[in-house]
């Protein structure tokens, strides 16, 4: 029977993470290079907590299945990393990003949880800055901010529309530091298929060799994911194409609780859908609205260029019905909003299915230079895929599938139901709610890799000091190593006719149909039985060229796609379970009378944490209650 | 439209690769290319053929991973752009494509268009860093930066890490790639403790690899996808020279 017990310490909440942290164990110098820790992922989470594990002494074994490990997709983020420094004297403050993160999750998020992630944001900023990120400054030598959605101060430092990239180079610099100095050891292209536990513990993982095949055996006394989302799900998302959970889902068969598995962000402003090949949708980063109007037609299926369309023939949707914070809503609200205008045949394009994003107000005022320092890079992107150019005429975009808030149940140490097993970073649930605020991803990831997850881990590690090197050729290992090998086996040798990519594409769009930006009870349970008959279909008909044992890329796959079907149903089920609207999460049946986001904070103020209990059988919930002691829960209004 | 694929195909980095004609038709103009290769191999699958391996990511320009020798140039036709950016409206209808992997000794081929790029991770690890400690670090704004000091500072850092440059270089030269993380650092004034150091081990640490010295042809700065420009690697020689003159020892 398992019991959650988040671990949140008592008192203040500005107080609850700095006495926390002084009753942790630690581990000494000498003990610490005789602990082997596994850390799997390289984005800003997995890197900056590899780096900062080598930097005190342990022995780190980091791993990805990109041919190196700056190739990460934080190195996609664009827009900015938040951080409470006010240096725009604009009224903002830990408490104030703290609150902005509670609302903008629709208060679906702990609250210890996220004031430490803002108070640790400080710091954040200031390694960066020493690791050489070069962060967009101001003439006199300081750093500048922007703003973002969601809140209305300018908290956002950046490094053009390319921040995700600059600060992942600056933790992939000081891993490869790491790795230089013998501390961390690097392994790339292998790709983690199964978690080893023994005696109740996490103790190592088997890789696939993604350039020989071979299943590889690695042991160490912790293991920590930091493996990312599954937005990936939907196949047509903004993330990477390899990006997927199958790390995070393994652990989860192994005994780690999944939370909120239907918390899915919509991300408002993606190049649109352009032709039926399309592998990938490039996202357009939230900062655009900072100078980008976002409008339609006023009048139904209004065909004419976007420049023929005079002034008071257009709709300014959101500055319409969100005065308050206009095109900077946070991302729910806004995605929503352009996917109603577009149903309601204000769409446009040859699809209907997008919506303008203009910046001819703001060249008219700041000048095509300086919207081309703030922008170029996406803008030069965009002409790319569109062949528009976006400073003559509006882009064109609509919403697509971004970030996952959902992820492995977590407690205060950042340790999932398996003990010695961690989720940093998006792999984890626990900071975002419902809805995360731009901006706010790079600022998590960082925060727990840099500076939560090694105060934590110590106090774990502490009693583990004693425990010589975990050996690989144990039962369990073998074990792991030979389900693995099964797996593999029966894919491979269905032999059928239909591609893994194929399937992908097929359970995506149920997935996006029927388990998107809004759902109701009927649809949910037409997509999970959709999505049953299609996995039946997998099973019978997916072709595999070659063998397990040699690089092969449609295996890859095809464990991938096995993966999603299996996420994807616990996606429905938390769906159909949470009969309330809260941030991402819009169930029709739960709106309020002008169609935003309705709560029911009686019935689900919790974490919906779910078990898996076998194969073939029905998950089982536990409830985490969400206690607020410092924040009154409100309706969420933007307007 | 129509095409005909002329593409390298090598079984492992041991065996011998040759090139193979696709023809392939309905192919969109609005068709990534990487997009047109997964057309190609959907249809090789099906056929029981082996498909087309290649390395690609996150398909935006942004990760570095993709990188394909398109009709004599890496990256194909267009400048300032991906493979996974470059779509198929830049091909005429009809016309023949050949498609190799990076030619470099420090690169070599794992299967048909996918290579080893770990020596660059190489070049990286001997130096191309700050060496500061998570936890020590001074308030972000105590050490001003002047704008236009971090703006060039970031032009450098634009690199994507595909070694295109390399690619590109007769002498398969990875000078570009060098001087972007030389030069990055040595403007910021967090760099400068290190810079000695820094650009003499990463300058050895790419000869030591097998990369070339720089053909001054400037075919780096044509090919590079980020348009990391050549005068940062005269931004590298002076700090080099600045090294040597002020003798400080790598060890």
């Amino acid at each position: 029977m398992i019991k959650l017990d988040s671990k949140i310490p008592s008192g203040p909440l500005s107080e609850k993470w700095e006495k926390y942290k002084t009753g942790l164990k630690l581990v000494s110098p000498a003990n610490r290079k005789k602990l082997d820790v596994i850390v799997v992922g390289t984005g800003l989470a997995g890197a900056s907590a590899a780096s900062s594990l080598g930097e005190l002494g342990y022995n780190v074994k980091v791993f990805c299945f990109q041919d190196t490990p700056r190739r990460a997709h934080s190195v996609a983020a664009q827009g900015g990393i938040n951080a409470a420094k006010n240096y725009k004297n604009d009224g903002d403050s830990i408490y104030r990003l703290f609150l902005d993160t509670i609302k903008g999750g629709d208060y679906r998020a702990r609250e210890a949880n996220v004031y430490r992630a803002a108070e640790v944001s400080n710091q954040v900023i200031d390694h960066y800055t020493a690791l050489g990120v070069p962060f967009a400054h101001d003439y006199g030598g300081m750093l500048d901010t922007r703003s973002f959605g969601g809140v209305q101060v300018s908290r956002t430092f950046y490094a053009k529309g390319q921040t995700g990239q600059q600060c992942l180079l600056g933790t992939y610099s000081s891993l490869s530091r790491q790795v230089n100095k013998g501390t961390v050891t690097m392994y790339s292209r292998k790709e983690m298929v199964d978690l080893v536990i023994i005696d109740g513990k996490a103790r190592g993982i088997i890789s696939r060799n993604l350039v020989t095949g071979e299943l590889e055996r690695y042991s160490a006394h912790a293991v920590v994911l930091a493996t990312g989302g599954y937005g990936t799900v939907f196949y047509l998302s903004t993330l990477a194409l390899g990006s997927n959970p199958m790390a995070a889902w393994v652990s989860h068969k192994k005994g780690a609780l999944f939370a909120n598995p239907s918390f899915i962000q919509i991300h408002p402003t993606s190049v649109p859908v352009l032709n039926e090949y399309q592998s990938k949708l490039t996202l357009m980063s939230e900062s655009l609205r900072n100078d980008g109007r976002v409008w339609v037609p006023k009048q139904k299926n209004d065909k004419r260029h976007p420049n023929e369309i005079p002034e008071e023939e257009r709709d300014y949707y959101l500055e319409r019905q969100y005065p308050a914070y206009g095109n900077l809503v946070p991302r729910d609200v806004g995605s929503r909003a352009a996917k109603e205008r577009c149903d309601a045949g204000y769409g446009v394009g040859d699809t209907g299915l997008a919506v303008y994003l203009d910046f001819k107000d703001a060249i008219k005022k700041q000048g095509k230079k300086a919207i081309e320092n703030k922008y170029g890079n996406l803008f030069e992107m965009y002409e790319k895929i569109s062949g528009i150019i976006p400073y003559d005429e509006p882009m064109r975009i609509y919403p697509a599938g971004h970030y996952t808030m959902g992820g492995l149940w977590v407690d205060y140490n950042l340790m999932t139901t398996i003990p010695g097993l961690y989720a940093i970073g998006e792999s984890n649930f626990s900071d975002h709610g419902a809805n995360r605020l731009g901006a706010n991803s790079l600022m998590q990831c960082s925060g727990d890799g840099y500076f939560i997850l090694p105060y934590t881990i110590a106090d774990y590690l502490a009693d583990d000091i004693a425990t010589s090197k975990i050996p690989t050729d144990t039962p369990e290992f073998e074990k792991a190593e030979k389900a693995v090998n099964e797996r593999i086996e029966r894919l491979v040798n269905i032999k059928g006719n239909e591609t893994a990519t194929s399937y992908h594409r097929k359970l995506g769009k149920i997935l996006w149909d029927y388990c998107g930006m809004i759902r109701n009870e009927e649809g949910i349970k037409k997509g999970a039985k959709l999505l049953k008959e299609l996995e039946e279909d997998f099973y019978k008909n997916l072709i595999i060229p070659g063998t397990g044992a040699e690089l092969n890329q449609e295996l890859e796959k095809a464990l991938r796609v096995e993966t999603f079907f299996e996420i994807g149903q616990l996606m429905c089920q938390d769906a159909l379970n949470r009969k309330e609207s809260c941030g991402a999460h819009f169930r029709e049946e739960s709106q309020t009378e002008t169609g935003e986001t309705l709560r029911k904070d009686e019935e689900y103020a919790y974490v919906a944490a779910w078990e898996f209990k076998g194969e073939g059988k029905e998950h089982e919930l536990h409830k985490e209650p969400l206690n607020f002691e410092f924040v009154e829960l409100k309706q969420r209004s933007y307007k | 439209m129509k095409v005909t694929l002329k593409i390298w195909r090598q079984k492992n980095a041991k065996a011998k690769g040759r090139f193979v004609k696709y023809k392939l038709e309905n192919v969109s103009p609005e068709m990534s290319f990487l997009e047109m290769l997964d057309y190609l191999n959907e249809q090789l699958i099906k056929s029981g053929e082996d498909p087309v391996v290649f390395d690609h990511d996150c398909r935006e320009g942004i990760c570095g991973a993709c990188g394909l020798y398109i009709n004599g140039r890496p990256h194909g036709p267009e400048k300032r752009t991906t493979t996974c950016e470059l779509h198929m409206r830049s091909f005429k209808d009809g016309g023949t494509i050949v498609i190799e992997p990076w030619r470099s000794k420090a690169f070599p081929v794992i299967k048909d268009l996918m290579v080893d790029r770990t020596a660059l991770d190489e070049i990286i690890r001997s130096g191309g860093y700050i060496s500061v400690n998570t936890g020590s670090a001074p308030e972000a704004n105590s050490i001003p930066v002047g704008k236009h000091l971090s703006d060039k500072a970031f032009d450098a850092a634009e690199c994507i890490g595909c070694g295109a440059c390399v690619a590109a270089c007769k002498n398969s030269s990875a000078m570009l790639f060098v001087a972007a993380k030389v030069s990055q650092m040595a403007f910021l004034p967090h760099g400068k403790p290190e810079a000695a150091d820094r650009v003499q081990s990463m300058v050895k640490k790419a000869d030591v690899l097998g990369f070339g010295g720089c053909s001054n042809t400037y075919s780096c700065e044509h090919d590079c996808p980020k348009g990391i420009p050549v005068e940062f690697i005269a931004k590298m020689n002076r700090e080099f020279f600045k090294a040597k003159v002020c003798k400080q020892k790598v060890e």
